[in-house]
């Protein structure tokens, strides 16, 4: 369905092809997940496979890409609009109507459908992805989510043999996650759907794939059964890191598996005398507060976002706020750094309101890192905006520690989701606040960023910063954090150590967990701190 | 009115049609006392059938405006207006101007008939701008788009995005705010502005590129193939319809031209421009999801507003005296009572036209209509509302 032929992808002003002599084939019906680290190439994979690279983003193109059997070169991406979807990364900037209903029915509209089969195709789609009851809002009020799921809406509904997502869940909560992976494995499995899908959260989609395309870091591609490709990939869900340190095989890609073979372990690990104390452990009481909400409320017209939320934030904790996409999470972390302002209640931050904080006052007594890290950067290069930070030098070591070897004077514009993320946050951690507030931060990072991210928020911790991560992530959460509250609704609706919160919920438990239970471990670190002489 | 109607909102057209009729007949009379009729008639169909929607608004900008541009006129007429003889008011200082601007009068008396005359032309401003006011408040513009020939498509995609440039890059200049507060940097101040300015610009840029190959992938400007030489003559017979309707236009609203030969050209253009649209047509292989449907409410709604505008076309011919009245000597205008009647007959949408879909929930029928209005429409009217 879809074949590259010794295709070479290189943009302007680029040192080295972003694709390199790729040559690869997804039959009909497949559904083949590319995985790859941040910026290696992944999304430019998917733009060649409909013509939006090179044709939207400059650069040539040496090789021949079709999709059945339409040659890219001679057919823009008008032309394959029929045959090939596209989702892409940012839902936002496609959105090309006002109202979800209306969104839906354009690309069918463009295709020249019958109005009664437009009418009952975006029943359909609206049914499909859960949207019926938005369907006359307008897109820019829906939550993050619901705009993800209104954008593959859109897609599906023009009924293409092939369909391009890029990163399509890492924006949804877990719940909301599998419901479109379940919807669009039931298209695969029903009509014959071609999809590929470029995805870092590998432990939610790994399960769903026929084959993995994983883009190496110099622009090669290579492609293959999950089950072998997974044996050394560099990048790999908990539950094939636990399957590779057990050697189990063959290699388990689904907590089911992996539990079939899990017995042994879990006997050995209950076997131990005493569960050890985890590498991080909850702050004890004692400890300072640094920020605290007292019956806080926040309303947007007559929507309440947070309703009278009582919560207190100490020192040396890691916070991990859950909860469904639009339960509140931003909204916690907003009123922390005095962007929003509570409408009943006390926010206080370092004893103060931080509504009447600003300049030096607010960065040196919290900072945050928004859900799009771009959107904290509008300099013109990497160097100037460690240069308008408030500690420049302390500013550019600590980016070089979370993403060395990047060009100072790169445009943040170039740089991949994680290095744009590292660079966010050495700007605002170099303002030295004690509390640190992060609202979805894994999004678009691969596992090794994701490493060094928690690793640097550790040490933070360690040294008596207090950290609030808003997330969907719960293998960073378990993973991370010392604490879970769970949001709903507004409401706080759990609030305790992370380890008996997520083992309480199958929702929110992660991977290493499911596989354990009930052998309360969370990640395959504790599994290693737990047995150090491997099995 | 007895049994409650569905509630659905207009075909953006009519309105359109409807208001720019008005306008059409506001620009054939001074007489102050019909002008006050249409502002009036513009207002309560307005107020009876626009919904909650944030273009819903503009109305009251429209009036505004035109309050201010009424205020200018006088404000002009007796600085710099030439002398019309007459009862004086007051007199202002007059300076005296150098030879070489002779022709060019600065202050002086100021009477009674120059400042009636320019209240008479600046009233005709203000029900013009209040007609395309009550356009803007009751159609709305996306759905404008949808009826926008398939041809023509690409176009109005174009002012569309265009107009949701301004809202995004708002949004964004809001994210930058809050990014300069979050890293401790002045978030107001002109200095602020300049810096932020270009993030804003780019930003904007950026979106509208992505916006255009999401555009593109989806199939945004799919054509059917036709050979050249019908693709020349499409152009050809839109090109010329286009012109013809611009001078008929221009016939139309200059006074001077027969009314008449205005008209001939006006048709002449429009099939001209029809032809060539729907040649054009075929090319595109667009289709309309839940298009607006053009039904009874419609029609009556264009027809209320062509009938007006056609009987006020021909009482400028037939009473210019009481279509265009006198201001010096002063007289109190007469009140015509054929255009009158044409007028209140315009108000005919606020009864025919179905109610707004409500967004609240609340309140499904509209109890607006004043009964004066009620009782001064006139029978044909009153036969298609019942």
């Amino acid at each position: 369905m879809i074949r590259f032929e010794a295709v070479t992808l290189t943009y302007p002003d680029a040192s080295a092809p972003a694709l390199r002599d790729v040559s690869l084939h997804i039959p009909e019906g497949e559904l083949a997940l590319v995985v790859g680290r941040t910026g290696s190439g992944k999304s430019s994979l998917l733009r060649a496979v409909n013509g939006l690279a090179p044709t939207f983003t400059g650069g040539t193109l040496d090789g021949r890409v079709t999709v059945n059997g339409r040659d890219t070169r001679d057919h823009p991406p008008r032309e394959l609009a029929d045959v090939v979807g596209v989702v892409m990364q940012d839902p936002r900037n496609g959105f090309v109507t006002e109202l979800v209903e209306d969104e839906i029915a354009y690309g069918m509209e463009s295709l020249g459908l019958a109005p009664e089969v437009m009418r009952r195709r975006v029943e359909e789609s609206l049914d499909l992805l859960g949207l019926n009851d938005v369907r006359q809002r307008p897109l820019r009020t829906l939550s993050g989510g619901q705009q993800q799921r209104a954008a593959i809406a859109a897609v599906l509904a023009q009924h293409p043999r092939v369909l391009l997502l890029d990163e399509p869940t890492s924006a949804l909560d877990p719940a909301a996650a599998e419901e479109v992976l379940a919807a669009l494995q039931r298209l695969v499995h029903d009509l014959g759907l071609t999809v590929l899908m470029a995805e870092h959260r590998l432990e939610r989609v790994v399960q769903f794939a026929d084959r993995i395309v994983h883009v190496h870091g110099d622009g090669h591609v290579t492609d293959g059964l999950p089950v072998q490709v997974m044996a050394d990939a560099p990048v790999a869900p908990p539950v094939v890191e636990l399957g590779r340190w057990a050697r189990w095989e063959p290699l388990p890609l689904t907590v089911r598996d992996a539990r079939r073979f899990a017995g042994p372990l879990r006997a050995t690990l209950s076997a131990l005398p005493a569960s050890p104390a985890p590498a991080v452990t909850s702050a004890s009481p004692v400890s300072a507060t640094v920020a605290e909400l007292r019956k806080a409320r926040v309303q947007y017209g007559s929507h309440v976002a947070l309703n009278e939320v009582d919560l207190q934030l100490r020192t040396g904790e890691i916070v991990a706020v859950m909860g469904r996409n639009g339960a509140g999470k931003s909204t916690l972390l907003r009123s922390l750094v005095g962007l929003t302002d509570a409408t009943a209640g006390q926010v206080r931050v370092g004893g103060r309101d931080p509504v009447l904080l600003a300049g030096r006052d607010l960065t040196s007594a919290v900072g945050m890192v928004p859900q799009d890290p771009g959107d904290l950067l509008w300099n013109e290069s990497v160097r100037q905006e460690c240069e308008e930070s408030v500690d420049p030098d302390e500013a550019k070591r600590l980016f070089d520690d979370l993403a060395p070897g990047v060009d100072p004077s790169m445009h943040p514009r170039d740089l991949s989701e994680g290095q744009r993320l590292a660079l966010a946050l050495a700007v605002v951690l170099s303002a030295g606040a004690p509390l640190l507030l992060l609202d979805e931060p894994t999004r678009g990072l691969d596992y090794p960023t994701k490493h060094r991210l928690v690793g640097l928020l550790r040490r933070r911790a360690a040294s008596g910063g207090t950290i609030v991560v808003a997330t969907h992530d719960v293998e960073l959460a378990a993973d991370l954090a010392t604490r879970t509250v769970v949001i709903a609704e507004g409401d706080i609706v759990t609030d305790g150590p992370t380890r008996d919160v997520v083992t309480a919920s199958p929702q929110f438990a992660p991977q290493v967990a499911k596989v354990l239970a009930p052998v309360p471990m969370l990640t395959v670190a504790d599994v290693l701190a737990a047995l150090p002489e491997a099995l | 009115m007895t049994t409650q109607r569905a509630a659905r909102a207009l075909h953006p057209m009519a309105w359109w049609l409807w208001a720019l009729a008005l306008a059409a007949a506001a620009s054939r009379t001074l007489n102050p006392l019909l002008l006050g009729a249409l502002i009036g008639v513009a207002a309560l169909v307005v107020a009876a059938r626009r919904t909650e929607a944030p273009w819903a608004a503009s109305f009251r900008a429209f009036l505004i405006l035109g309050t201010v541009v009424l205020g200018v006129r006088l404000v002009f007429e007796a600085l710099f207006g030439a002398p019309i003889p007459g009862t004086t008011l007051f007199t202002l200082p007059e300076l005296t101007l150098p030879e070489w601007m002779a022709g060019v009068r600065l202050g002086g008396d100021v009477t009674v008939e120059a400042l009636v005359a320019a209240f008479y032309s600046g009233l005709q401003l203000v029900a013009i701008l209040a007609c395309v006011g009550a356009a803007n408040a009751l159609a709305n513009p996306t759905r404008l788009l949808k009826s926008v020939p398939g041809a023509l498509y690409e176009v109005g995609v174009a002012v569309v995005v265009a107009l949701t440039l301004i809202p995004s890059a708002l949004t964004h200049l809001q994210l930058i705010r809050e990014a300069r507060r979050l890293r401790g940097q002045p978030s107001r101040g002109i200095a602020s502005v300049a810096r932020t300015a270009t993030a804003v610009l780019a930003g904007a840029l950026e979106r509208s590129l992505a916006l255009a190959a999401a555009m593109d992938s989806r199939g945004f400007g799919r054509l059917r193939p036709l050979p050249a030489g019908e693709r020349r003559v499409t152009a050809a017979l839109t090109l010329s319809g286009l012109v013809a309707l611009l001078v008929g236009g221009y016939a139309l609203l200059d006074a001077s031209t027969s009314p008449l030969a205005a008209a001939a050209l006006l048709a002449l253009g429009a099939t001209l421009a029809l032809t060539g649209l729907h040649r054009a047509n075929r090319r595109a292989v667009r289709t309309v999801y839940r298009p607006d449907p053009w039904r009874w409410p419609e029609t009556v709604t264009a027809a209320s507003g062509s009938i007006t505008v056609a009987v006020y076309t021909v009482a400028a011919v037939v009473m210019p005296a009481t279509m265009l009245p006198t201001t010096s000597p002063l007289a109190w205008p007469a009140l015509p009572l054929v255009p009158l009647l044409a007028t209140l007959l315009a108000a005919a949408p606020a009864l025919a036209a179905p109610p707004v879909p409500s967004t609240s929930g609340a309140g499904t029928s509209y109890p607006v209509q004043p009964p004066a209005s009620d009782e001064h429409l006139p029978e044909p009217s009153k036969a298609v509302a019942a």
